[in-house]
């Protein structure tokens, strides 16, 4: 098997825990931290194609930049939405936050 | 294939799985920060240096922090040693493993029989120099909207957890309330 192949399989694993914790958990925090998992197996494939494909350019590189400061972005919102929750519920259970203006 | 993919890919699954698995949070939240050092160590053997090290600061260093912080701020009681989470019911555990492993029956035999177009003999290289070029150039609007973003993102992840009423500030702080902080004078 080839190393493409081997990184995109690698990737694939990844997302799929990530894809099974956000699914399986009910932990705000770990869900958070499934969809973390589940970029990071994307920017993995990103760098898979741009070492190994036949393109010329680097806009993968680029793109997983990108990715990253993004997912910083959004793993600061949800952490922020998380200690709402526990403010409002006293729990970070998803179970809890089932109410708008709660 | 090198060695040094097999041992960081090891690395990733097994702490990733051991994250998603554990009932502690904390555990969970640092092993994930060693899935995410595999990853930057992977990044680093692909040969994409500086991406690499973004990984390392931005993941390692900030997005762990905060995580960390979020897990030690949502403790039920000040004294709780171990942050332990309710296990989900069985419905849940056994609809959510068939979904995901019904993804990974679709995605894994089409990645291995995937007919890709690959490059022959050693990897690019990208300097800083070509990302600097690459990112003051034809990529410079985006930057500009990733730091609007970023800002955005960041003042209203500020505005959200900030304590909104009196009773929900924390007992060590008495002064203020709340968003009104900024507006009237602290003694010091």
């Amino acid at each position: 098997m080839s190393p493409l192949h081997l990184c995109l399989l690698l990737s694939t694993v990844l997302f799929c825990i990530g894809l099974a914790a956000v699914l399986v958990r009910t932990s705000a925090i770990l869900v958070l931290l499934g969809v973390e998992l589940m970029l990071n197996a994307a920017n993995l494939n990103f760098i898979a194609f741009w070492r190994y494909g036949p393109g010329g350019d680097d806009t993968g590189v680029i793109f997983v930049l990108f990715s990253i400061a993004v997912a910083a972005a959004e793993a600061a919102v949800g952490l922020a939405l998380v200690i709402a929750l526990h403010r409002h519920r006293r729990t970070i259970a998803l179970k809890a936050a089932n109410q708008l203006r709660g | 294939m090198s060695l040094a993919f097999l041992a960081l890919a090891l690395v990733c699954v097994v702490t990733a799985s051991a994250a998603m698995i554990s009932r502690n949070l904390i555990h969970s939240a640092l092993l994930l920060v060693l899935t995410w050092i595999g990853l930057a160590g992977l990044y680093l053997w692909a040969g994409a240096d500086f991406v690499g090290f973004s990984q390392a600061i931005v993941y390692v260093g900030g997005v762990s922090m905060v995580v960390l912080f979020a897990v030690l701020l949502t403790r039920r009681q000040r004294d709780e040693p171990l942050v332990l989470i309710p296990e989900a019911g069985v419905g849940r555990v056994v609809a959510g493993l068939a979904a995901t492993f019904w993804v990974a029956a679709l995605l894994v035999p089409a990645m291995v029989v995937a007919p890709l177009v690959q490059r022959a003999g050693p990897g690019p290289t990208l300097t800083v120099k070509r990302i600097g070029e690459l990112l003051a150039g034809p990529h410079l609007v985006a930057v500009l909207v990733v730091g609007v973003i970023l800002t955005v993102s960041l003042i209203g992840a500020l505005y959200l957890a900030a304590p909104v009423t009196a009773e929900d500030q924390p007992e060590w702080d008495n002064g203020g309330t709340g968003r009104d902080r900024g507006n009237q004078e602290e003694p010091s």
